[in-house]
């Protein structure tokens, strides 16, 4: 430690402190909202178009038999539309640009995923931050615990790979138009629910490694520690129910769509992990020059 | 003032690794761990498997963002 001080001398407190890193975790995540919906907006936004696009030609034919009664995304009555049309024409659904109490297509484009994107992304950068705080100085051996920035790298390495990436190896983001609004509730059962099962195992797995380093070396850690949440999601991956409701949703607007998400997701992550580390690098640098000052002073 | 509150034995070796008390951190972590949450909800899964407050408004307003983000949709 830098400041072991017995008596109780007028230090100032230390400029890592648990408020400071969380401002600068909401600080990254804002980055990181901003940067996720550039990507987002970008690379993910044709495909959702061309998604609802083929929903709509689909659902235009059987409309004028059965009216009412299946669920389609240009159907702005039952619970859900993806354009503002009432959805009460008879034959094809206009996707017009007229507003009629929805939201429109341009609003969901760009304020309406700029929100979410902000919104997740400040969330995760301050959860990020205090999950960060609470690792510094702590992982690692004696004499070599993890530093500010390292933790930092640490912590958004290992939550993007157990909150965004290894949720999306089992339930990948589906696009509009995939996933019937009958299974919604099953749906977001299972996801939140093996999400939860890989962060806990996330959390068991780095108490392990942090164990197995402490008596075995490092080598033995990582592999250790990476092995155990390996075989703890696979095994819940094995056990949960697949879910598939692609029915014959074209396979290339499908891995457009997932190449966007899959960018969007990591483009958050990463925003939150650079601009983070960076920012709590140069604190941990104030902090250190502040005590070298101070450890000259008291030493003259 | 003290640091190393919550280091075992071995922190008076320690150089260069600041950490936070943990006392420091829990009221932090806990506040803004529900707030966090609670935003998270409202993003990823309100007004789809369940609705508070009933509608459509926050689901369509963050529709995109929750099909791009991974979150489950239809």
């Amino acid at each position: 430690m830098t400041t072991i001080h017995g008596t109780s001398a007028p230090v100032s407190a230390p400029l890592l402190s648990a408020r400071a890193l969380l401002v600068r975790g909401l600080v990254a995540g804002l980055v990181a909202g901003l940067l996720a919906f550039a990507v987002g907006f970008l690379v993910g936004e044709p495909a959702i178009d061309d998604a609802i696009a083929l929903e709509e030609s689909a659902s235009a034919a059987p409309a004028a038999s059965s009216e009412t009664a299946d669920h389609s995304h240009a159907d702005g009555t039952a619970t859900h539309s993806h354009d503002e049309s009432t959805g009460e024409e008879a034959g094809g659904h206009s996707h017009g640009d007229e507003e009629e109490g929805g939201i429109s297509r341009a609003t969901q484009k760009g304020w309406g995923l700029l929100t979410a994107t902000v919104v997740v992304g400040t969330a995760l950068g301050g959860l990020v931050a205090l999950v960060a705080a609470g690792v510094m100085g702590r992982l690692g051996r004696a004499g070599r615990r993890i530093r500010p920035t390292e933790s930092v790298a640490f912590v958004a390495l290992a939550g993007f790979v157990a909150v965004a990436l290894v949720p999306f190896l089992k339930y990948p983001a589906a696009p509009p138009a995939v996933g019937s609004g009958d299974t919604i509730g099953s749906r977001t059962g299972l996801y939140f629910a093996f999400l939860l099962v890989s962060v806990v195992a996330a959390v068991a797995a780095t108490y392990l490694g942090q164990r197995l380093w402490a008596t075995a070396g490092a080598y033995a850690g990582v592999v250790g520690g990476v092995l155990a949440y390996v075989v703890v999601v696979g095994t819940a991956a094995a056990l949960m129910p697949a879910v598939n409701e692609l029915g014959d949703f074209p396979a290339d607007v499908l891995w457009s769509f997932r190449l966007g998400s899959a960018l969007t997701l990591t483009a958050m992550w990463a925003g939150i992990g650079v601009v983070l580390a960076g920012l709590v690098g140069r604190l941990h640098a104030q902090q250190a020059a502040t005590q070298a000052r101070r450890d000259l002073a008291a030493s003259l | 003032m003290s640091l190393s509150a919550p280091l075992p034995a071995s922190a008076a070796v320690e150089v260069e690794a600041p950490a936070v008390p943990l006392g420091q951190l829990a009221p932090w972590a806990l506040f803004f761990g529900l707030v966090a949450v609670l935003a998270l909800f409202f993003v990823s899964a309100d007004q789809g498997a369940v609705s508070i407050p009933a509608g459509t408004a926050i689901h369509e307003w963050v529709h995109d963002g929750r099909h791009l983000l991974g979150f489950p949709c239809h």
